[in-house]
């Protein structure tokens, strides 16, 4: 069994005189959680459903568990998992009857009951659809998806609209997934999102990847110039030239070329003076601050 | 599980989420009554005179008449109007998507459709013929009669399901089905002798619409199977009708759209 689950080389999609995706390569190892993060219209639902069988690539070369999906095998549909953006169920069943006819449809399925469950809808499972939440649904399509206990879930957006409490839920979901050995495809506009759950990430803007790697490196994050930022109580005594900046209200920023000598050099003068910081940090470029410098803020224009 | 066996498991979520839905259930069977009664209310429970093809003029019971004729509505609802509406529903909603992302082959889901909407059909005809039995005193098919009427309401409700699925083709989205599947199918039923009597008087392109498409050869194969002699029970009307089903198969074979149209 390779250990490779996708394997996108040279991927390119076209609508017409507008090329959606163009020519993007990346891989996903199994057992591992892979964000696709990029902007609306950046390429990530085009590339994510050319993988799950919906689209056709126009060029390149695409591989699944080591099958073609544009050939829409079952061999290969039965071993994932895929939670669509905005793709309804049948109203008029309840919370169980819809998984448990989906469910039906893979050879080896995961305990109903247990789906719900996993995904705490166990009191919602004599409800009918149509009487959901947004989230509830949402969760709903998670379960549908957990159903056939697949090897690979794709999850396109998968905690759009939930409330924040919902969305750790969904987190420690996805979590217990790697735990079990499954692989995770994630699209995702949130970065704490991909923060939190992905081991790689992908930036996609206007269709090609601007920069790929593990979320606390992506693009160099790690070894930007750090930032101190502090506030001092007043009445304090003036502070030596170091190059900073005033916020007002008693905060100051600096850059800081090597945190650890500047937080000795600002700690030591502190002490000597008898002086308590209120506040006092060493902030990174944030994976957000990456992100939108990466994609040209258009984020912002959506 | 074999594939037949899941698109067997299909009709029955189906048919679980049909009698749920208070409209799609109500106005599939409430309607074929409904104009039963008001037909016979308005022309009364007399006879009717009707002109065969050969010059023979039959009077049969007004009510009679409408039981074979209103059977024959109701499966056109339950098969055409039922499945062209609520597949491209099932479409536009991304649920037919998402069930393309499983294992089920789409022809499991398709039969499934096809299945529940002529078990529905069925169920139709029995209650609109016993409806008509018991309030008008009709007449019931026997005998091989019975039978030949067993195999047009199997016939026609198959094909008239498959014309629902390619229709959907047509349908841009689920705001549209309600115009463009009754535009299409109540002129129709108008010029086939559904709502009243078409027969050799009737005009000419009356009778030319009646002979291409499969309405009026449904209606006529119903009414045949219903009362027998002098109605003349005649195959071609089943082949003509068959012929249709198997052209809706072909088209939704080959436009058939998984995903809501944007």
């Amino acid at each position: 069994m390779s250990e490779t689950a996708i394997e996108v080389t040279g991927l390119r999609k076209s609508y017409g005189d507008v090329e959606a995706v163009k020519g993007i390569d990346f891989h996903v190892d199994r057992g591992e959680v892979f964000a696709l993060l990029g902007p609306n219209g950046a390429g990530k639902t085009t590339t994510v459903e050319i993988l799950e069988g919906y689209r056709d690539p126009s060029a390149g070369h695409v591989r699944v568990l080591g099958h073609d999906p544009a050939r829409h095998e079952r061999a290969l549909l039965r071993r994932v998992g895929i939670v669509l953006q905005s793709v309804g169920v049948d109203p008029y069943l309840t919370v169980r009857e819809t998984v448990e006819l989906y469910a039906g449809y893979y050879p080896d399925p995961r305990n109903v009951d247990d789906v719900l469950a996993v995904v705490g809808l166990t009191e919602k499972r004599d409800t009918r659809v149509l009487r959901l939440s947004g989230g509830q649904q949402r969760r709903l399509d998670v379960a549908i998806a957990l159903a056939g206990d697949p090897e690979l879930l794709f999850l396109d957006e998968p905690t759009t609209g939930f409330d924040p409490g919902a969305r750790r839920n969904a987190w420690e979901i996805v979590r217990n997934l790697t735990a079990l050995g499954k692989t995770v495809l994630l699209t995702t506009h949130y970065m704490d999102e991909a923060q939190d759950l992905a081991n790689r990430v992908a930036v996609l803007s206007k269709g090609e990847i601007v920069a790929e790697g593990p979320p606390d490196t992506l693009a160099g994050r790690d070894e930007m110039i750090a930032r101190i930022r502090y506030r001092v109580p007043q009445g304090s005594p003036p502070l030596p030239e170091w190059g900073q900046m005033r916020l007002g209200n008693g905060t100051y920023e600096m850059i800081a070329e090597d945190p650890t000598k500047m937080l000795h050099e600002l700690t030591s003068w502190a002490l000597e003076r008898g002086v308590r910081f209120e506040t006092i940090e060493v902030m990174r470029p944030s994976l957000e601050d990456v992100y939108l410098e990466l994609t040209d803020a258009e984020a912002g224009a959506e | 599980m074999s594939d037949v066996r899941l698109a067997l498991r299909q009709v029955r979520f189906t048919n679980k989420a049909f009698w749920r839905n208070p409209a799609s259930a109500f106005f599939t069977f409430a309607f074929p009554l409904l104009f039963l009664v008001i037909f016979t209310s308005f022309l009364g429970n007399g006879t009717a005179a009707f002109r065969l093809a050969s010059g023979v003029v039959v009077r049969i019971k007004q009510s009679s008449y409408y039981v074979a004729a209103m059977a024959a509505f109701s499966v056109v609802t339950a098969c055409f109007t039922n499945v062209a509406m609520s597949v491209t529903f099932q479409r536009d909603a991304g649920i037919l998507k998402r069930t393309r992302g499983t294992p089920l082959p789409g022809w499991a889901y398709l039969t499934g459709r096809v299945l529940h909407a002529v078990g529905v059909a069925v169920l139709l005809v029995i209650i609109t013929t016993a409806f008509g039995i018991a309030s008008y005193g009709a007449d019931l098919p026997t005998g091989i009669l019975l039978l030949e009427f067993v195999v047009v309401v199997i016939v026609g409700g198959m094909s008239f399901a498959a014309l629902g699925l390619a229709t959907t083709a047509a349908v841009p989205n689920a705001d549209a089905a309600p115009p463009v599947v009754n535009a299409i199918i109540l002129p129709l039923l108008f010029l086939s002798g559904i709502f009243f009597p078409v027969d050799s008087t009737s005009p000419a392109w009356i009778r030319t619409v009646g002979a291409v498409f499969p309405v009026k050869h449904f209606a006529d194969a119903m009414r045949a199977g219903f009362y027998g002699s002098p109605f003349a029970f005649e195959w071609h009307d089943v082949l003509i009708l068959a012929a249709w089903g198997l052209a809706g198969l072909f088209l939704a074979a080959r436009f058939f759209s998984w995903e809501p149209r944007k």
